[in-house]
């Protein structure tokens, strides 16, 4: 029999469809999988009694005729989504022990759709990180090496990116605050989609930078993408920034005809030292898009360099507010001191339960909104952000879609760039813009680097046009053909 | 009369301007779909967003918002089309979010003006600077453990209106007539109960004070003051505080103080020394409050007749006077049993309103209003309805009884709650008016009083209320005075 | 514009709550003053008549029906907590 991990999502439906194979079958192929997994500590949590109990729920619906495109299919859940009774704590230590009373509105499409729980992945801590080495839980390894050197699966959704690179979970669920979805994507070689604000629900996923958090998915193709989007999208009474709009039929879109496109390239995208690499990857996609009979268009998005600077003023800001919460008086994890008062409790708590990161960004996002500075930063920033949005509008005047690197680089190795937070910040320079914006955007793997590890690129879209972005993308999927897998080292280590 | 502080070398005044905190009717809560019932188990009128788990997200309830615009409109104040929700950031036990929502740079409400009643005929206008909306805390109990503090969420995210006054009031007198009137116009437009020991109305007075001409002093402000007695003796005792320090040569720090009604003291409340850094910023889980005029409109329909206008209808259609006007509108309850009364007047003696108005109002502030006092009752408690006092009125109209049997009459209705015409059945108490028999009783008082019938016809005419007594002592009261009196004079005068 | 000394970190930290130990306030002082320094290029943007961003996407606020749906769950309210007594969640004394 062949390696059932191996199958994307839609052959899986398909087969699943025919009666060829079972939900129990691939869920027991991945549950092993995601034993072998181990050494990449992707998985935080495994729930495979779950994944056995969904996957029998999965097939009594096929065989009922009323299976979707998720049904049967085994995934993984980034720790930021509220999973009812599980382990939910953004890989944190405040979260210490939580276990949530309800479940986010994402995960509950997804087990109404029938898909099949795998168990909890591996993210930066509250999703503030680009390489995954923020987790309370330890750092999350690429499946992709330099050589015999780990690399970092980038970062936030290190785990979600992992596990679906590593063939130990055929989608994922992640988030997406600054490029958490698609720069770990292009770490990785992996499809990930990033959907308009407003599109997913933000009931029951913990929250980083409100504004900003936006929940999407990691498959390894384009049509994968477009199926579990479907599934976890659609509008939620409970979340206010939840967009009252039906949810097209994504996979439709993929009709892989883009003649007449308008293809947007901005000038302001060609990075001062950027890797060569990098440069003609992107020539090439442009190339590419070209001979499927799209237009190119030059297009400048003026102020796309200040939009890393006001994404770490709006997102700490936000952040240090939604973290607030954690205290220790309701939940997670409580430090008292010894005899302490209320404030000591506080001040204990908080400072065992947040890592470095956060601590950071919670200071920097306090003082930018503390009496005095509240203008010159925090103002500041969200007219620039306007300023931002409005050269997006302008462009999309113009074009259908964006295309651009989706990282400034290849996946590095662990310790390359934590001691330096600022370097850290710029793997994030193409996706933060769209992410102020609130627009859609998709990393499509595109190519390898001189060591062999994946690079992407990305496309952007116009808001609630996710379905150009998955049409684009799907035609530069085929375009690129077929990409080298990683080598599965981790199981033979076993 | 202006109000003077004297000290020992100068003449101060006082300069008061209150926030009120008034609690919204409604059924469910400002952000959540919990219950605002007062009074039940701990912690069970609390929803996930209430204990601020993570990743729960508020909604607003629309009856909150219109509430909020009738308030503004009953206070004449300008309504605000567009208003953002703001977070104002602070760590406290029963706070569970770590920040309030509420509204800092763009309330729902802006200026307006109140207008007090402060006896003959005078008035004074107070501003109001601004009404917002915001969820209330939690509720913290210091007094249950020795070592801990409780807290029980149930207020957590009840909806409040707090209405901030312009400093516009000089005495603890006009304060307190500030909060009487706020009180009575949020109960006549049902927008907050008003009741001040459940807290669903409390105030922080602001208090400065200064010679006479100099600027504003710095200003104390003195935390959740729950009567209108204790809101007049706060400013009292902390205008007093204020001039004995400036007299001192001190200065006066702006603090947050408590008031201590049983040491007749204010107090600093424990120093926080950057608390009031709170950070505010629009929270993005919220959007900004849209709405158009015919909303707007379709509040100010909704609308009552408000305590002014109806007072000054009173007075000009009705006929009463200004103090009775007063008191009868100054309470939503009493103003409604009153037209109650009045209308029941009306039909049952089918008199103009005008003709009657002054007599009901009369009985109503006179003797019921007495009775009720001294029953320690309130209006609503009354065991007098309005078609009860009526048909005691129309008995008296229509000379079934006199005006001295009704007191009577009243007492045992007070007492049982019978009807009037049943008590006057059952007692026998129906005027006498046939002038037959009252004539006959004259006849034989003439007869046995001659030596006072000669005084009379001397000129001491003074004497007929000494025959007036004597006849309605022999009927047991019940004479009708008007007839005994046309019948008595002439036969006196011979 | 920037320049945040060890008294400002101290300062936010105590607003944010967190303990920072005193030989940590240095170096966190370069840092932020390192990322505030960057951020500051913010400066050169002419943001003269720009209102600031109030929502990412043209979504109008919905308003909830005055309805009572939820609260009754006490046991998931307390669920999770680190010490409650009596149907309260329970904190170290707070002395006012
Ligand atoms: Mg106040
Ligand atoms: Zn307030």
């Amino acid at each position: 029999m062949t390696d059932l991990t191996k199958l994307k999502i839609a052959e899986a439906r398909d087969l699943l469809a025919k009666g060829d194979i079972t939900a129990r079958e691939l869920t027991e192929a991945h549950i092993s999988a995601v034993d072998g997994f181990d050494d990449l500590n992707a998985f935080i949590v495994k729930t495979p009694e779950t994944a056995l109990e969904q996957a029998d729920a999965a097939d009594a619906r096929i065989q009922a005729g009323e299976a979707k495109g998720m049904t049967g299919i085994p995934v993984g859940i980034k720790d930021l989504f509220a999973t009812k009774g599980v382990h939910t704590q953004a890989c944190s230590h405040i979260l210490d022990g939580f276990k949530p009373e309800y479940e986010s509105t994402v995960t509950q499409n997804l087990w109404d759709d029938g898909a099949v729980m795998l168990g909890k992945l591996n993210m930066d801590e509250f999703a503030m990180g680009s390489s995954n080495e923020n987790s309370y839980y330890g750092p999350v390894k690429n499946p992709w090496r330099r050589g015999t050197t780990d690399t970092v699966p980038g970062g936030s959704s290190g785990g979600s990116v992992a596990s679906v690179a590593g063939f130990a979970a055929m989608g994922a669920t992640a988030s997406d605050t600054g490029g958490s979805i698609r720069q770990p994507a292009s770490f990785t070689g992996t499809f990930g989609f990033k959907p308009t604000y407003g599109r997913c629900s933000r009931y029951g996923m913990v929250a980083f930078a409100s504004s900003l958090d936006q929940a999407g998915t990691v498959t390894r193709s384009v049509r994968d993408g477009a199926i579990m989007l479907e599934s976890i999208a659609g509008f939620d009474a409970k979340d206010s920034t939840s967009a009252d709009l039906a949810v097209p039929n994504f996979e439709a879109a993929l009709t892989g005809d883009i003649r007449g496109m308008k293809i947007g390239i901005p000038k302001e995208y060609h990075l001062e030292g950027m890797p060569a690499e990098i440069e003609a990857l992107w020539e090439k996609g442009k190339n590419l898009l070209k001979d499927a009979g799209a237009e190119i268009i030059d297009i400048s998005l003026p102020h796309t360099k200040y939009a890393l600077p006001t994404y770490y003023i709006v997102a700490p800001a936000e952040a240090s507010s939604n973290l607030a919460r954690y205290d220790g008086v309701r939940y997670g994890l409580r430090e008292t001191g010894n005899n302490g008062s209320l404030d000591d409790m506080y001040y204990n708590t908080r400072a065992a339960g947040f890592g470095d990161e956060v601590k950071r960004r919670i200071l920097i996002g306090t003082y930018v909104l503390s009496a005095g500075y509240y203008d010159a930063y925090y103002l500041k920033a969200q007219k620039v952000r306007q300023l931002i949005s409005n050269d997006f509008k302008a462009a999309f005047e113009k074009v259908d879609v964006i295309l651009t690197p989706t990282a400034p680089s290849a996946a590095f190795a662990p310790g390359e760039k934590s001691d330096d937070p600022l370097a850290m910040y710029l793997n994030d320079v193409f996706t933060v813009p769209a992410s102020l914006a609130g627009l859609p955007g998709a990393n499509v793997p595109a190519g390898v680097d001189k060591n062999g590890l994946p690079l992407g690129l990305q496309i952007l879209g116009k808001a609630w046009d996710e379905e150009t972005v998955f049409k684009v993308s799907g035609v530069l999927e085929d375009a690129v053909g077929s990409l080298a897998e990683p080598e599965l080292w981790w199981r033979s280590a076993k | 009369m202006t109000y003077v502080i004297q000290g020992a070398k100068d003449d101060f005044e006082v300069v008061i301007g209150l926030e009120i905190h008034a609690q919204i009717t409604s059924n469910a809560k400002l952000f959540s779909g919990a219950s605002t019932e007062f009074g039940a188990e701990p912690n069970t009128q609390v929803s996930l967003v209430d204990a601020a788990m993570p990743g729960m997200l508020p909604t607003i309830n629309a009856e909150c918002i219109r509430q909020g615009v009738r308030t503004g409109l009953a206070m004449g104040a300008q309504i605000n089309k567009f208003s953002v929700f703001d977070r104002k950031n602070y760590f406290y036990a029963d706070l569970p979010q770590g920040y309030q929502i509420s509204q800092f740079t763009h309330p729902i409400v802006g200026e307006g003006v109140v207008k007090l009643d402060m006896g003959d005929g005078k008035t004074k206008d107070v501003g109001i600077e601004r009404i917002h909306l915001e969820q209330d805390a939690g509720k913290s109990m210091h007094d249950q453990h020795p070592q801990m503090t409780y807290v029980d969420l149930n207020r957590s995210g009840v909806a409040l209106m707090e209405i901030v006054s312009k400093p516009d009031m000089t005495s603890p007198e006009e304060a307190g007539a500030y909060v009487t009137k706020i009180r009575s116009i949020l109960r006549y437009i049902g927008s907050c109960d008003g009741n001040m020991e459940q807290g669903s109305m409390r105030a922080d007075v602001n208090v400065s004070v200064r010679r006479a001409g100099e600027p504003l002093g710095t200003r104390c402000e003195l935390k959740n003051i729950n009567s209108v007695r204790f809101v007049r003796q706060s400013i009292e005792i902390e205008a007093r505080r204020q001039v004995d320090i400036l007299e001192e040569g001190g200065s006066i720090d702006q603090e947050t103080r408590l008031f201590d009604p049983v040491k007749g003291e204010t107090r600093s409340m424990r120093s926080k020394e950057e608390a009031h850094d709170y950070r505010y910023f629009p929270d993005p889980d919220l959007l900004p409050v849209e709405f158009d005029d015919a909303f707007v409109e379709a509040a100010r329909a909704s609308l009552p007749e408000l305590p002014d206008v109806k007072k000054a209808r009173l007075v000009e259609a009705l006929g009463l006077n200004d103090y009775t006007a007063s008191v009868l509108v100054a309470e939503k309850e009493q103003a409604d049993f009153f037209e109650a009364l009045l209308d029941a007047v009306v039909t049952a003696t089918k008199k103009e309103a005008a003709d009657v108005a002054s007599k009901a109002a009369n009985w109503l502030t006179g003797d019921l209003f007495g009775a009720l006092n001294k029953a320690g009752k309130t209006i609503g408690e009354s065991p007098v309805s309005a078609v009860q006092g009526a048909g005691l009125l129309s008995l008296i109209e229509d000379g079934t009884i006199s005006g001295r049997i009704a007191k009577d009459v009243f007492e045992i209705m007070f007492e049982t709650g019978k009807d009037a015409d049943v008590i006057v059945e059952e007692k026998g108490l129906k005027q006498v008016s046939d002038t037959g028999e009252i004539e006959a009783i004259i006849d034989e008082i003439i007869a046995v009083n001659q030596g006072q019938v000669e005084q009379y016809r001397a000129g001491k005419t003074k004497l007929i209320g000494f025959f007036v007594g004597q006849v309605m002592k022999a009927t047991g009261g019940k004479a009708n005075p008007g007839v005994v009196n046309q019948l008595l004079k002439p036969k006196l005068d011979g | 514009m920037s320049n945040i000394d060890t008294k400002t970190v101290a300062k936010i930290a105590r607003l944010s709550r967190i303990k920072v130990a005193d030989d940590k306030l240095e170096p966190l002082a370069g840092e932020l003053n390192n990322i505030l320094g960057w951020v500051e290029q913010l400066e050169e943007v002419n943001t003269d008549n720009v209102e600031p961003m109030s929502s990412v996407v043209d979504v109008k606020l919905r308003w909830r029906a005055d309805q009572v749906t939820d609260g009754n769950k006490q046991e998931s309210v307390l669920k999770n907590a680190p010490n409650s007594e009596y149907g309260f969640f329970a904190v170290p004394k707070v002395i006012e």
